[in-house]
C-alpha cells in the first residue's frame, strides 16, 4: 500500500514537472504554430542559471530569476532568429530550433563544465515532507517531517518518506497550471493572445502589436521551461545529458494529449510520468510472472532476452511504446481535436 | 521559339555528360588522393552521400522533416553485420558484395514497419513521432544485446571466402571501388525516382496536400511509400558503412546520427537534387577535418547551421545556382568585387571570433595544458588581457565593415536580380 502512495505521489509529480515543460511547449506551439526543439534546452538552461544564482544569492532568488532571464534570452531568440525565418514557413523555424539546441549544448558545457554540477536543494526542502510507516500489525501511519530512527528499527517495520522537494514540485506545477489558466482565460491579455492566434489581422488593426505578442509569448513559454529546469535540476541531476533525457519525453506528450492541446498535454504527462515510475518500481519479467503463477518454466524460456527483461527494464521505452500504440489507435492524440 | 539549349535526339547529351563526369570522378578520386586516410574519407563519402539522398527524399522531395533517419541506416548495418559473419560461418552463402542490399531490404523492412505509424501525420508531428521512433530504437539497442551487442557492439571481417579474381575486400581500395560502384547505382535510381510518376506526386503532396487529395490521391500512401524508398537506401548505406567499419555500435542509430543528416543535408541544400550530395561530402569533412581541427567544431557547427537557415534555406546548392543564373547573365563580373570584400571581412569575423572561442575552450577544457593557445600559428594568452582585446577589436571592426559591405552587396543583388527579370520578360516577348 505505502508502495502505491509513494509512487504514485512521485509519478504524479514528475508528470506535472512534464506538464510545466510541455504546456511552454504546447503554448508556443499553439500560438506560433512554431515547434521548439530547443525547449528543453531552455529547460536546461533554467537549471544552470539557477544553480549560479543560487550560488551567490540562495536558492529563493534563484527560482524567481532564472525562470526570467530563460524567458528573456527565449524573448531574445525569438526576436533575432525565429522572427526572420517565419515567412520561409514552419519548416525553416523548426530547424533554426534545432540549430539552437546544439549551441545551448555548447555553450553550457563551456561554462559549466562537462561533468554535473551539485545543485542542492535549500536547507528547507532537503528532508522528507512526511513519512508513512507500515507497522508489522499491518497498520499505516502518517507523520509529518522525517520520523525518529527508532519507530523504523523496529521488527517489520517499513518506513517509506515523501522528498519534500517532490512535494514542492507539485505545488509549483499546480500554481502554475492554475495562474497559466486564469490568465489566459479571465484577462484581458489572454483575450488579446487568443484572438492574436485566430485573427491576426483583426488585432493588428485593433491596434496591439501582434509580432511583441508572439515574442512575449515565446518568452512566457520558455519562462516556464525555465522554472521547470529549476525544480528539476535540483530535484534530479544538472547535467549536459538532462536535456536530451527529458525531450524527446514531452515531445512525446504533446503527440500523446493531442498537439496543441494544454488539457491533452496535462493529462498526458500525468499518465507518463506515473506508467514511468511505477514501471520503475517493479521487478517483474515474463519469466517471474509465469514461475508466479505456477507455470513450468524451461531453461530456454529462462535465457529468452525478450522475456527475461523486467519492467523497471523496459521503464525508459514506455514513453515511445505508448506514443506509437496511441498513434496506431488514436492518431489525434487523447484530446486531440485534428486528424492529419 | 528554339530550345535555349541543344538537344541531341534521341539521347540528352547533357546529362549523359553529367553521369559520365560523376562516374570518372568516383573512379579517379582515389588515384588523386591516394593517402590511406583519403580513401577512408573516400568511403565515407560515398555512404554519406547514400545516405544523405535518401534523407532527401523525405525532406526535400516529401517535405518531411525526419528526425529518425540514422534508425534504417543503422538497422540497416546491423543486418548487414549479422549477415556478414552468418557468410562467414558458412551458414549462409552470399558474396560480400551483395551485403549492403542485405542492409537495405532490413532497412526497407524496418521502414516498412515504422513507417506505417509515422507516416501517419505530416508536418511537425511527423518530426516528433519519428523523434520518438528514434529514441524507442535507441534504448532498445542497449536492452537487446544478445542482436545489438550492448556498448561494444559487433564486429566482423569483410575478408570472407576465397578472393574472386584478386577481390578479397580485404584492402580500403577494393572497399572504395564497391562502395563507388553501389553510391553510382544508387544516386542512379534516386534520381530516376525523382522523374517517376510516384516522385512527382510526392513533389506534389510536398506542396500542396489538399489538393493532391482532391484528384484522388491518398497523401498518406504516397508518403508511405515514399518512407519505404527511403528506408531501402539508407539501409544500404549503413550496410556499405559495415563493411567498411568492421564493426557496429549503438551510436549508429542515435540521435546524434539522425540530426548531422538533417544538418549536412539542409546545409547541402535539400531543394535540388545534388545538394544532399554536397552535404554527404561536407559530412564527412566536418566529422573527420573539423574535428580534429578545433574542439569548438559542434559550436560552429550549430552557428553555421543557424545562419544558413535563416539566410540562405536553400543550402549551398541553392547558393550555386543563383550564382550560376547571375552568370548565365553575364552579370557575375558586377558582384564579384563585392564577393570579394565580404569574403575578407568575413574572414576577419571569423579570425577574431574564432580567437575569442578557442581561449575560453582553452580556459575551460586544458588550462592544465599552459598559458598559450597556438590559433593559426599564432600564439594568443587567454589569461592577457591584451589578447582579449586585440580579438574583440579584429572581431568588431570586421563586423562594421563586413555590415557595411553587405547593405551595399544586397542593394546590387537586388538590382542585379531585377534586370534579369526584366532581361527575361524581354526575351519572352521577342
Amino acid at each position: 500500500m505505502e508502495f502505491f502512495i509513494i509512487s504514485m505521489l512521485n509519478g504524479v509529480s514528475y508528470g506535472l514537472l512534464l506538464f510545466l515543460l510541455s504546456s511552454g511547449l504546447t503554448l508556443i506551439f499553439s500560438m506560433m504554430g512554431v515547434l521548439n526543439f530547443a525547449h528543453a534546452s531552455f529547460y536546461m538552461l533554467g537549471a544552470y542559471i539557477g544553480y549560479s544564482v543560487a550560488q551567490l544569492v540562495g536558492f529563493w532568488p534563484g527560482l524567481i530569476v532564472a525562470p526570467l532571464v530563460v524567458g528573456a534570452l527565449g524573448a531574445l531568440f525569438e526576436r533575432l532568429t525565429l522572427r526572420r525565418v517565419h515567412k520561409f514557413g514552419h519548416v525553416p523555424e523548426l530547424l533554426v530550433t534545432f540549430g539552437l539546441s546544439y549551441i545551448v549544448l555548447e555553450l553550457v558545457q563551456l561554462i559549466w563544465g562537462r561533468t554535473a554540477v551539485e545543485f542542492a536543494p535549500p536547507e528547507l526542502l532537503r528532508g522528507p515532507a512526511f513519512t508513512l510507516v507500515h507497522h508489522a500489525n499491518d497498520t499505516l501511519e502518517w507523520f509529518w517531517g522525517s520520523v525518529d530512527g527508532a519507530v523504523c528499527a523496529g521488527q517489520g517495520v517499513i518506513c517509506s518518506p515523501f522528498p519534500a522537494t517532490r512535494g514542492f514540485m507539485m505545488l509549483v506545477a499546480l500554481l502554475m497550471l492554475v495562474s497559466l489558466w486564469l490568465l489566459l482565460t479571465r484577462t484581458r491579455i489572454g483575450l488579446i493572445i487568443q484572438a492574436a492566434l485566430t485573427h491576426p489581422e483583426m488585432v493588428e488593426s485593433l491596434g496591439h502589436n501582434v509580432p511583441r505578442v508572439l515574442m512575449l509569448v515565446f518568452g512566457a513559454g520558455t519562462g516556464l521551461a525555465g522554472l521547470a529546469g529549476v525544480i528539476g535540476g535540483s530535484t534530479f541531476v544538472t547535467e549536459p545529458n538532462m536535456a536530451a533525457t527529458v525531450g524527446s519525453v514531452i515531445f512525446v506528450v504533446v503527440v500523446v494529449g493531442g498537439m496543441g492541446s494544454l488539457s491533452g498535454a496535462f493529462l498526458a504527462s500525468l499518465l507518463i510520468g506515473v506508467i514511468q515510475t511505477f514501471a520503475v518500481g517493479l521487478d517483474h519479467s515474463f519469466v517471474s510472472v509465469a514461475q508466479q503463477l505456477g507455470m513450468e518454466v524451461s531453461d530456454a524460456m529462462r535465457e529468452n532476452s525478450v522475456l527475461k527483461l523486467t519492467l523497471s527494464q523496459v521503464a525508459p521505452i514506455l514513453p515511445y511504446l505508448f506514443l506509437v500504440l496511441i498513434l496506431i489507435f488514436r492518431p489525434k492524440g487523447l484530446l486531440g481535436t485534428r486528424e492529419g | 521559339m528554339s530550345k535555349p539549349y541543344y538537344e541531341f535526339k534521341p539521347y540528352n547529351v547533357g546529362r549523359w555528360i553529367v553521369w559520365s563526369l560523376f562516374a570518372l570522378v568516383l573512379l579517379g578520386a582515389p588515384l588523386v588522393f591516394s593517402g590511406n586516410l583519403s580513401i577512408t574519407m573516400l568511403s565515407q563519402m560515398g555512404i554519406a552521400i547514400i545516405a544523405c539522398l535518401s534523407y532527401n527524399i523525405l525532406l526535400g522531395q516529401g517535405g518531411m522533416l525526419s528526425f529518425g533517419h540514422a534508425v534504417y541506416t543503422g538497422l540497416g548495418a546491423y543486418m548487414a553485420m549479422h549477415a556478414l559473419n552468418a557468410a562467414a560461418d558458412g551458414q549462409w552463402p552470399i558474396p560480400v558484395s551483395l551485403i549492403p542490399l542485405v542492409g537495405g531490404v532490413a532497412g526497407l523492412f524496418f521502414a516498412i514497419l515504422f513507417g506505417y505509424v509515422t507516416t501517419k501525420k505530416a508536418g511537425t508531428p511527423f518530426a516528433m513521432i519519428t523523434l520518438g521512433m528514434a529514441e524507442l530504437v535507441f534504448a532498445m539497442s542497449l536492452m537487446f544485446s544478445e542482436f545489438f551487442g550492448g556498448e561494444a557492439g559487433i564486429s566482423g571481417n569483410r575478408v570472407v571466402g576465397e578472393a574472386f579474381m584478386g577481390i578479397s575486400f580485404g584492402p580500403p581500395r577494393q572497399v572504395y571501388y564497391l562502395i563507388a560502384a553501389y553510391t553510382f547505382v544508387c544516386v542512379g535510381l534516386m534520381f530516376a525516382f525523382t522523374r517517376t510518376p510516384l516522385g512527382r506526386i510526392l513533389n506534389a503532396v510536398r506542396d500542396n496536400p489538399e489538393r493532391v487529395e482532391f484528384i484522388g490521391y491518398n497523401t498518406q500512401k504516397v508518403r508511405y511509400l515514399a518512407f519505404m524508398i527511403a528506408g531501402f537506401f539508407a539501409g544500404i548505406a549503413g550496410g556499405l558503412g559495415a563493411l567498411n567499419f568492421e564493426i557496429v555500435t549503438a551510436e549508429v542509430v542515435g540521435a546524434a546520427r539522425s540530426g548531422g543528416y538533417l544538418l549536412f543535408t539542409f546545409l547541402g541544400g535539400a531543394t535540388f537534387f545534388f545538394g544532399p550530395i554536397i552535404g554527404g561530402i561536407l559530412m564527412v569533412l566536418a566529422a573527420v577535418l573539423l574535428s580534429e581541427l578545433t574542439k569548438a567544431w559542434l559550436l560552429y557547427l550549430g552557428l553555421i547551421f543557424l545562419f544558413m537557415v535563416m539566410y540562405a534555406p536553400g543550402g549551398i546548392a541553392s547558393l550555386i545556382m543563383m550564382n550560376l543564373r547571375v552568370a548565365s547573365f553575364g552579370k557575375l563580373r558586377e558582384v564579384w568585387v563585392a564577393y570579394l570584400a565580404l569574403g575578407v571581412t568575413a574572414l576577419v569575423v571569423l579570425l577574431g571570433g574564432g580567437a575569442m572561442v578557442e581561449m575560453i575552450y582553452h580556459l575551460q577544457l586544458d588550462a592544465a595544458m599552459g598559458d598559450v593557445v597556438k590559433y593559426l600559428g599564432m600564439s594568443l594568452h587567454p589569461k592577457d588581457a591584451g589578447s582579449w582585446f586585440g580579438a574583440a577589436f579584429v572581431t568588431l571592426t570586421g563586423l562594421g565593415i563586413f555590415e557595411l559591405t553587405r547593405r551595399q552587396f544586397s542593394a546590387q543583388w537586388a538590382e542585379i536580380q531585377t534586370e534579369i527579370e526584366k532581361e527575361i520578360k524581354r526575351r519572352e516577348t521577342q
